[in-house]
């Protein structure tokens, strides 16, 4: 028939049918990353962060040249004691530091923490062993690596049983724990945290040593270069108290209890409390909304492809006035019409809906490619996406093809 | 359906087509135009009718009529023993593909469809397989001296042979009548003879065929003729063979 004209045609729903592939590929990716970020997190969890509170800077100026603030083991205590439903509580220590094997340095991320730290994580110990309560008793000076920290540091060596050195100390290899998950990762959603500290420690490797280890060997000062006032000490207990309740359903009730003892005892605000629950819940809602914002504009556009489809039928049919009359004359009936008409709509419109599909498709994959993002594309967004460009066919192609049939035979048959 | 195709089977002792009072009115704005007055026409099976008149006399209307095209203001219409007056468009799109097989004077050939499939058309609507009415259209096109030209598109195609594919697909469902208007009307001489030609073959082989003509040709070839003038039949003559 008229090739350039139905290509140009059938484009509309081409690009339709793929951006609301591509869309929704890219959109379930993204949320599908998220949930499992957030997931790692856990779900009964509590996180309980320090942060460095704002107000202060201003408040003590220059003079003052140790701060202290931030979570400490009597909060843990208090946690511990104090709230019902807790099934375990871990403290934290988190420090950036760079640690040494051979002539090898990279930056790490040190964990101190404590030996039922697995209870809190889905961080799996993949070779050897965690830390023990003896390790922590006696302060060993031992450590679990994880497996992101192994490939930087050890590369092809054995790790179990070397050691390696951190600031001035040594430390021998216990185990191997799969990648550490950062309590960062809320970040990448959220903006939840601004603070420098644990952020950059997102990407690099992990080591857990025994708290009191950390403490002993790294002490609860550190020193920060700030450059309108020189030298600034800080002193930091933990970094983190991680409180895992017993049941699922208590974790937002529990969350009220710790922010309500935290703000008793803490007069700065120098913490942050986060909630894995929320978060996902808060990622579900932002996906929905992603979601209809995307498949409405997938939506629009397929609408003006439709409208497109319908222009052109529009034209097809009165071009074909004369051909419709002498089919009438012929015998054909009004359904006739309609039909051969619909048909060639629908034609047009599914097989654009099949490139568009074919390339709705590729385009995820570069996404993923060359803009590093997750895509995945599920089996129902293709049916979706091909049940769309049917229905677009034919209800774009109903009223022409109606038009069709109801022109007077006579009328077309001297039409021209 | 079924059921009004039985009753569309053909008596042969009715006459094919019986038109008694017949009457077509148009409404132009207020003026009622009086097209077709009180038409009385029988014609038997067999016949070779050339109906003629002025430009404005009716000619066309009556054809629409006779072709199941249009349905008439009042009067009735009998086409193969069966009233037609009262039939809804479903059924007079049936009749028309059963019962008349149409030549028209610009030929009106589909150009998308090659010479087979403007043959098979309507075939088609009458629910033929493809193959049987792919078949059909063959033998049909051979009958009219094309049968080594179906492959070809319509405007590959002279005038006189484009004629004599539309004569084919007139055919095709072996109809009642063959309702040709202005047959010849754009063809030169030599072609409008050929088409003269089959159509007196078809005659000769027991077609009814009513041909709507300024052409004195199919006048003369013809058994009768139908004047119009202003709507009404003028007069009727009789050729004796």
């Amino acid at each position: 028939m008229h090739r350039l004209r139905s290509t140009l045609t059938a484009l509309g729903i081409i690009f339709g049918v793929s951006s609301v592939i591509a869309m929704l590929a890219i959109g379930e990716g993204a949320s599908r990353d998220a949930q499992e970020k957030i997931a790692q997190l856990g779900s009964q969890n509590i996180i309980v962060k320090t942060v460095e509170p704002t107000e202060d800077k201003s408040a003590l100026g220059q003079q003052q040249t140790l701060t202290e603030y931030g979570l400490t083991y009597a909060d843990a205590d208090r946690f511990r004691d104090a709230i019902p439903d807790v099934q375990v509580i871990v403290p934290n220590r988190r420090l950036s530091h760079q640690a040494q094997y051979r002539t090898r340095r990279i930056q790490i991320e040190v964990i101190g923490t404590v030996p039922w730290y697995p209870e809190i994580s889905t961080v799996r110990i993949r070779l050897g062993r965690f830390l023990s309560d003896i390790d922590m008793q006696y302060k060993k000076g031992i450590c679990v690596v994880d497996e992101k920290l192994v490939n930087d540091l050890f590369a092809f060596d054995d790790p179990i049983g070397q050691s390696l050195k951190i600031a001035s100390d040594y430390y021998r290899v216990v185990g191997v724990s799969e990648e550490k998950t950062s309590t960062t990762a809320s970040s990448n959603i959220e903006e939840k945290d601004p603070t420098g500290a644990t952020k950059a420690g997102a990407n690099l490797g992990g080591i857990y040593i025994p708290i009191t280890t950390v403490k002993n060997r790294f002490g609860e000062t550190s020193m920060q270069m700030s450059t309108s006032s020189g030298r600034m000490l800080e002193r930091i207990e933990l970094q983190e108290i991680i409180v895992k309740v017993f049941n699922i359903d208590r974790v937002l009730d529990t969350r009220q209890s710790v922010e309500t003892l935290l703000k008793r005892y803490h007069k700065k605000n120098d913490y942050e409390i986060i909630v894995p629950l929320e978060l996902m819940r808060q990622a579900k809602d932002f996906q929905r909304i992603f979601t209809i914002v995307l498949g409405s504009i997938a939506a629009i556009s397929l609408l003006v492809g439709g409208i497109g489809i319908m222009n052109i039928m529009l034209a097809t049919v009165s071009e074909r006035t004369r051909e419709i009359g002498i089919r009438r004359a012929l015998g054909a009936k009004k359904r006739d019409i309609i039909f051969q008409f619909l048909s060639e709509t629908l034609i047009l419109t599914l097989s654009g809906g099949v490139l568009g599909i074919i390339l709705g498709s590729l385009i995820p994959y570069l996404v993923t490619f060359y803009g590093n993002m997750r895509t995945v594309i599920t089996g129902s967004s293709l049916t979706l996406a091909f049940g769309i460009s049917a229905a677009v066919g034919i209800v774009f192609g109903l009223y022409p093809a109606y038009r069709a049939a109801n022109m007077d035979p006579i009328e077309s048959l001297r039409h021209e | 359906m079924q059921r009004f195709r039985e009753a569309m089977e053909f008596d042969s002792d009715t006459p094919i087509l019986k038109m008694e009072k017949l009457c077509k009115n148009y409404q132009l704005g207020t003026v009622e135009l009086r097209v077709l007055r009180e038409i009385d026409l029988t014609i038997t099976s067999g016949q070779y009718v050339a109906i003629m008149g002025p430009s404005g006399s009716g000619k066309s209307t009556l054809l629409n009529m006779i072709g199941c095209l249009d349905r008439p203001t009042s009067g009735d219409y009998q086409l193969g023993g069966q009233s037609v007056s009262d039939l809804n468009d479903d059924q007079l799109s049936m009749i028309r593909g059963m019962r008349i097989g149409f030549i028209f004077q610009s030929f009106n050939l589909i150009n998308q469809l090659n010479i087979v499939e403007n043959i098979q058309v309507p075939m088609y609507y009458q629910g033929f397989t493809e193959q049987e009415s792919a078949e059909r259209a063959r033998e049909l096109a051979e009958m009219v001296g094309l049968g080594h030209r179906v492959d070809h598109r319509p405007s590959e195609l002279s005038g006189g042979q484009q004629q004599r594919v539309a004569i084919a697909r007139s055919l095709a469902n072996d109809p009642l009548i063959i309702l040709a208007d202005e047959p010849t009307g754009n063809l030169d001489s030599t072609s409008g003879a050929e088409i003269l030609d089959i159509l007196n073959r078809l005659h000769e082989q027991g077609k009814t065929l009513i041909a709507v003509t300024h052409d004195e040709g199919i006048a003369a070839g013809a058994e009768r003729v139908v004047h119009l003038f202003d709507g009404y039949i003028d007069k009727q003559e009789y050729n004796k063979q």
